[in-house]
This record gives structure tokens, C-alpha cells and sequence, in this order.
């Protein structure tokens, strides 16, 4: 599943980094901890969450993440979006909680 | 080969320069994928320590055909117990700094996982100087 079908079977909002909605999804992680992202996300997840600043594009980039769905209607930074941009990784977004969209997002990558 | 790239203390927004060049230079190396991701993990901890704990750090890089070697040396305000900030969950971040995410008592830990050899040297109100070592082939 590449992150434009999770993005339209979600309804998610694309943000940023739109050059990169072809990139395939493996699985997914959520966390709000950067180290516990840093230690145990694997590339090709999609990252759901809460955090908003520039950091979590580094994180993202260098763990090779597919995307980052932001949940409870935040949205990233301009500096965040800018990184987005330049590293072709989508930041998502969707006013549901990071419960209900993991739900979703593990039913619909295990169905 | 070597490289050289500066800290600044409170700068998050640099936080994660280094270990993006390091990826940089490690695939056009041709350095098993696997390998880079350990290497990559434990210098982008290294740098967050710096830039959440210290005044300013230095990261030196050394390649060769069989390793890399990472020094990163920092002045701040140095650690006065070793063991403990290797404990997994222990952290003296400030509240702002884990209101990002940071500062949950992960990085050493992720550090020492991360890399075959890791050295740790600190001195209280000066500085500290962590070196790594990973093998990048056998």
C-alpha cells in the first residue's frame, strides 16, 4: 500500500511533502517520544503523532519513514513543512484521536 | 576520511545535520543499510544531548574501510554520574525540551545499543566527550 491510498481510505489532509505520496507503507508506529521513534520505528511506517516541530522530520528522514499523519486536528510548523518539502516525505494530517486512527491504519495494512 | 560539524547548545533546529551528512557519505560508501541505521541512531542521540544539555559540541568523524569512528565532545555542564544517565528512563531535560519529545532517558540507552564500542568521558561544569565505534565491515 503506498501513502496516498492510506490517505484517501483515511480522508487524511496532505499537508506537505506531496512528491512523496508514492512511497510504499510497511507498517506503522505511534509514539510522541523522538528517541522512542529514533529506536524502534522501522523505514517504511507511517508515524502517527502529536508532535508538530521541525525535529520530527530529522526523525523521519533518518529512519526512513513513509509519512507522518499528525492527529487531533494539529498542524506542522512552517520550518517542519519546509523539511517536508525538501525531503519528499508527506505530512498528513486527521482530527482523530491517535486511538481510533492506529485502529484504522492497523485494519486497513492487515486486511 | 574525515569530517567535522559544530553543535550549538539550545539550536534544535540543527539537531540531526550531522547524522543526515553521515547517512549521506555511509550510502555512497556503499556501507550495509543495517549498518548505517545503528550509526545514524546513535549520532543523532548524540547531537540531541548536545544541543538539550550543553553550551556548544563538536562531532568528529574518522572512516575508514573497516570502521567509523565518532567523537562528539561537548562544554556544558558534564555528567556527574555515568551509570545512571545509562539507565533507561533517567533524564535531567529540562520541561521545555520534553515537551518535544525529548529528554525521556532514551539516549545513551539507544547510543550504547547502537554501536559496537562506546566510550564516555565527563568531567562536572566542563564537558563531556563520548566516542563510538562501529564496525563497517567484518
Amino acid at each position: 500500500m503506498k501513502v496516498c491510498d492510506i490517505k484517501e481510505k483515511l480522508n487524511l489532509t496532505l499537508f506537505c511533502g506531496g512528491l512523496g505520496l508514492d512511497r510504499v507503507v510497511e507498517n506503522g508506529y505511534v509514539s510522541d517520544l523522538l528517541s522512542d521513534v529514533m529506536g524502534n520505528a522501522n523505514e517504511g511506517d507511517v508515524w502517527i503523532t502529536l508532535q508538530t516541530h521541525k525535529n520530527i522530520m530529522a526523525v523521519a528522514s533518518l529512519k526512513d519513514i513513509a509519512a507522518i499523519i499528525l492527529v487531533k486536528g494539529l498542524k506542522p510548523d512552517e520550518a517542519t513543512m519546509a523539511h517536508s518539502e525538501e525531503e519528499q516525505i508527506p505530512i498528513l494530517g486527521t482530527t482523530m484521536e491517535a486511538f481510533e486512527l492506529a485502529g484504522k491504519l492497523y485494519k486497513l495494512l492487515n486486511s | 576520511m574525515q569530517f567535522k560539524y559544530d553543535l550549538e547548545g539550545g539550536n534544535f533546529s540543527r539537531a540531526g545535520h550531522a547524522s543526515s551528512e553521515v547517512k549521506k557519505i555511509l550510502k555512497q560508501l556503499n556501507v550495509d543499510a543495517r549498518i548505517i541505521k545503528r550509526i545514524v541512531v546513535a549520532l543523532y542521540e548524540g547531537e540531541v544531548n548536545v544541543v538539550a544539555h550543553a553550551h556548544k559540541g563538536v562531532v568528529m568523524v574518522d572512516i575508514d574501510e573497516k570502521r567509523i569512528y565518532i567523537r562528539i565532545e561537548d562544554e556544558g555542564p558534564g555528567i556527574p554520574d555515568i551509570n545512571l544517565a545509562m539507565q533507561e528512563g533517567f533524564s535531567t531535560a529540562s520541561a521545555s525540551v520534553r515537551e518535544m519529545g525529548f529528554g525521556a532517558g532514551m539516549g545513551l540507552p539507544n547510543i550504547k545499543k547502537n554501536t559496537d564500542q562506546l566510550n564516555i568521558e565527563s568531567e562536572v561544569g566542563k564537558g563531556t566527550v563520548l566516542e563510538m565505534t562501529t564496525m563497517i565491515s567484518s
